[in-house]
């Protein structure tokens, strides 16, 4: 079977201006919506308290909310619904530092009397936790950022590192916009989905990149515009090929896998989508934007050609010297 | 090359009888928490036990000293005796890290910013040894209890079962278990109802509560006789009346502290505290030596069990604080597996399927080597004794996903060369080495988010990145030895093969 007919060349360059414009139209969307959404940060990192309960019966919601609203601490609490009618999930911002009696065993205190329940997770998180965390998945992002920048210039060149990060930026905003959009809760597993989702689409990219890498090598022309055209087709088959299959695991997690990791492989979700989107229409036109240049290329490789050639040709002399 | 996929073999062989998989928290339930711990109380109880060693020394030596004091930053009194200044100061040089400021009489002690500093070191190193003392007590398997970063402190139980267990090793854990011997300040005992903390305070008193009885109080002198470092050992037993008490008894210095004091003090008041509680205040009927007693006062024999644990353990210096808990009942966990392993299933045949629909025999041949790479991270984990969370399974799921991308970047490029009109075992060979510059780089940029994941992460996360990065090493190490080596050893049946479609999936003239 082949979804791409081997040989086919797609000008994907001649419309590269229809492609960025397009994602640049959905990265100002998704930071639009951060600004007027806003990201709805969870327990993890805002701080506060949730409570799973499980009913052996329906879970009696509005009962649920007249028993807990009896202490003032918890009048703002959400009550939510959790995968079946039985189970729930109580969320507030309060938090207690008590280890003795904490905000889940007040809780179970109050729901005595609203049907049989079993308490099934009590995550509490402290306000000093929660700040932390934020640093810390913030420090995440921009430190592997970095490092792949470092990596991909070393391993390319810098204009391919600056073009994948930006491929990288592209997708983690229109991420972070999908969910803001959905108000998806933000918590360590969304950040662990973002981070994912940024080794993901460099994989993408890498490849198209290692393609055009090769093609410079061998063709004799100083054309970008066709070996970037040439390179994105060949690899097509490839990209589609395992953002499907990546696609269709995460699918099964998002509908198999129960509603803790909901949030995780949502962002997944998104995130494969937008990936394989920029590493086939945005990464590698920027290439051409940001003034690469195919003679400029094989010129400095002809000189480290040159300067390693010169270098064993000394070390030659020298050996040959002491001897 | 066929050795790659041999390699392999042996590695996932052990999992099975071997070493097992340890579960994360989220998957087999249990608490995690962590603790931090609230230093200055550890100051302030340093004070008041460099004032305890005064009042002992004083009394012992005659000394008249009056308006000994404790406030959280320093001990003050008034010696009245001038001849005993020598004496006096001679005692207080050789309490360590104590600075002597004087005013005529007028004593105030504090102590030195680095004695502080080691004071709070060690009420942290003392919670952490303390609380996993107690941990080891209560009989749960594998407690774990370590220090995190600078000032926290990490509990794991795993295999809590209920709520109300996980409420009673918290207890537990919370437990300050200061035992404090006291003098009742028979002068004023009488007044205690009509008495303000402050008035108290003046007189160098304080007021405490009955443990079983919030409306009983007692007056008792600040500065204990003795406390609970003291004590070397603490048992459940039964009075005559057949409730549990709890057996103490002092060490040798404790012991004689004691004795003296009971000694001089026939016919008063001692009440026994426990954080802050009165548990008895009996009187003192002749000099009580040998240095034990009886902490009693309707305990369940639970809590009597559990408060002996505490005791023996040793007292929290600094009572500690919730920062974050994580509780998940046993039940959620194997949920949580369940649907991860439906998830699982699923999506590794969907890809199975899909993968030989496409490239036929050579979607096989990935196929094959993905499965052998999901057993190479089972393999891998058990064998390092790694923990496998819910956000590991879900590495785990994605990376059967992702896994099959190296034998796809190769399948490609072989189809390249067949449709180039190359012979297959060119084809083969070719194809391989064109792919291998990819696989590297693609997979290298994606570890490296990955570690970067492992070392910011927290808890479950950190077994995200562990699966992930296990399963982009295996997945490089299957396809680029493993399935080559499949080729190389059907090479003579692919190359007698008249049909190429079944092997690669696509018509070639």
């Amino acid at each position: 079977m082949e979804i791409f007919k081997g040989d086919k060349v797609f000008d994907f360059m001649g419309k590269s201006k229809i492609f960025i414009s397009i994602s640049i139209a959905f990265i100002l969307a998704s930071y639009v919506l951060l600004a007027t959404k806003g990201l709805n940060y969870g327990l993890d990192f805002k701080g506060g308290t949730l409570v799973q309960v499980q009913y052996e019966h329906k879970a009696p919601i509005k009962k649920i909310r007249e028993s807990i609203s009896k202490d003032s601490l918890f009048k703002n609490a959400s009550i939510t619904k959790f995968g079946s009618p039985n189970e729930i999930i109580i969320k507030f911002t309060t938090s207690s530092s008590s280890v003795k009696e904490d905000m889940g065993d007040k809780i179970g205190k109050l729901l005595k009397g609203t049907g049989k329940f079993k308490i099934r997770r009590v995550d509490i998180v402290g306000p000093k936790v929660g700040s932390e965390l934020r640093e810390k998945g913030f420090m995440a992002m921009v430190l592997s950022i970095i490092s792949i920048l470092i990596y991909v210039a070393i391993r390319f060149e810098w204009r391919f590192a600056v073009a994948s990060v930006a491929a990288l930026v592209h997708d983690v905003s229109i991420s972070i916009g999908a969910i803001a959009l959905f108000q998806i809760d933000v918590n360590l597993d969304t950040l662990a989905a973002i981070l994912t989702i940024m080794g993901y689409s460099l994989n993408d990219t890498i490849i198209v990149f290692d393609r055009i890498r090769e093609g410079i090598h061998e063709t004799k022309k100083y054309d970008l515009f066709h070996v970037i055209n040439d390179s994105i087709s060949k690899t097509l088959s490839r990209t589609t090929l395992t953002s499907l299959t990546t696609f269709f695991v995460v699918l099964t997690l998002y509908l198999f896998g129960g509603e803790i990791i909901v949030g995780f492989s949502f962002t997944l979700l998104i995130g494969i989508i937008v990936g394989t989107y920029s590493s086939i229409f945005v990464a590698s036109p920027l290439l051409k934007w940001f003034g690469f240049n195919i003679e400029d290329f094989k010129r400095r490789l002809a000189e480290k050609e040159k300067a390693k050639a010169e270098k064993e040709k000394m070390r030659e002399m020298y050996e040959r010297g002491m001897v | 090359m066929i050795v790659g996929i041999v390699l392999s073999f042996p590695s996932f062989m052990p999992s099975m009888k071997g070493p097992k998989i340890k579960l994360g928290l989220d998957l087999q339930g249990g608490l995690h928490m962590l603790l931090g711990v609230d230093t200055k109380e550890a100051i302030k109880s340093k004070y008041k036990s460099i004032a305890s060693s005064i009042k002992y020394f004083t009394d012992d030596n005659d000394i008249v000293i009056d308006a000994l004091r404790t406030k959280s930053d320093g001990v003050s009194f008034t010696l009245l005796d001038d001849t005993e200044e020598k004496n006096l100061n001679a005692m207080l040089n050789k309490i360590p890290g104590l600075v002597v400021n004087k005013n005529k009489l007028n004593y105030k002690l504090t102590l030195t910013k680095k004695e502080i500093k080691a004071t709070k070191e060690y009420a942290i190193k003392q919670a952490v040894d303390t609380i996993r003392n107690r941990l080891d007590q209560f009989g749960l398997s594998e407690p774990t209890v370590a220090k995190q970063g600078k000032d926290k402190i990490l509990v794991e139980l795993p295999g809590i079962k209920t709520q109300a267990q996980e409420k009673r090793a918290r207890e537990l854990i919370a437990k300050a278990a200061h035992l404090q011997l006291m003098a009742v300040d028979e002068k004023r005992a009488d007044q205690v109802y009509n008495m303000s903390k402050d008035e108290a305070t003046s007189y160098g008193d304080v007021i405490l509560q009955n443990a079983r009885d919030s409306k009983q109080k007692y007056l008792l002198k600040e500065i204990p006789i003795l406390d609970g470092s003291m004590l070397i050992d603490a048992k459940v037993g039964f009075d005559r009346m057949n409730q549990p008490v709890i057996n103490f008894s002092l060490n040798s210095e404790g012991a004689k502290i004691f004795g003296d004091f009971t000694g001089k003090n026939v016919g008063h008041h001692l009440a026994i505290v426990l954080d802050n509680k009165v548990y008895s205040a009996p009187v003192i009927r002749e000099r009580i030596g040998g240095g034990s007693g009886q902490i009693s006062g309707g305990f369940s024999v639970q809590e009597a069990h559990d408060v002996a644990i505490a005791l023996r353990s040793g007292a929290l210096l600094a009572p500690v604080k919730l920062l974050e808990k994580r509780s998940i009942g046993p039940s959620l966990g194997a949920d949580s597996i369940r649907e991860s392993m439906i998830a699982l299933i699923s999506g590794f045949v969907l890809v199975v399927f899909f993968m030989i629909i496409y490239y036929g025999y050579a979607g096989v041949i990935a196929d094959i080597a993905l499965m052998i790479n999901l057993f190479i991270i089972i393999a891998i984990m058990a064998l390092f004794g790694a923990t496998l969370t819910l956000p590991g399974m879900a590495g785990i799921v994605l990376t059967v996903g992702m896994s099959v991308d190296a034998n796809v970047i190769i399948n490609e490029r072989i189809r390249e060369l067949l449709r180039e009109g190359k012979s297959v075992a060119i084809a083969i060979e070719k194809g391989y080495a064109n792919a291998m510059s990819a696989i590297l780089d693609a997979n290298i940029t994606t570890l490296i988010a990955a570690v970067v994941l492992y070392a910011y992460g927290t808890g479950p996360i950190k077994g995200f990145a562990v699966t992930m990065s296990i399963g982009i090493l295996a997945s490089m190490l299957t396809a680029i030895l493993g399935t080559h080596g499949v080729y190389q050893s059907l090479m003579p049946n692919i190359e007698r093969a008249k049909n190429l479609k079944i092997w690669f999936g696509i018509k070639v003239k």
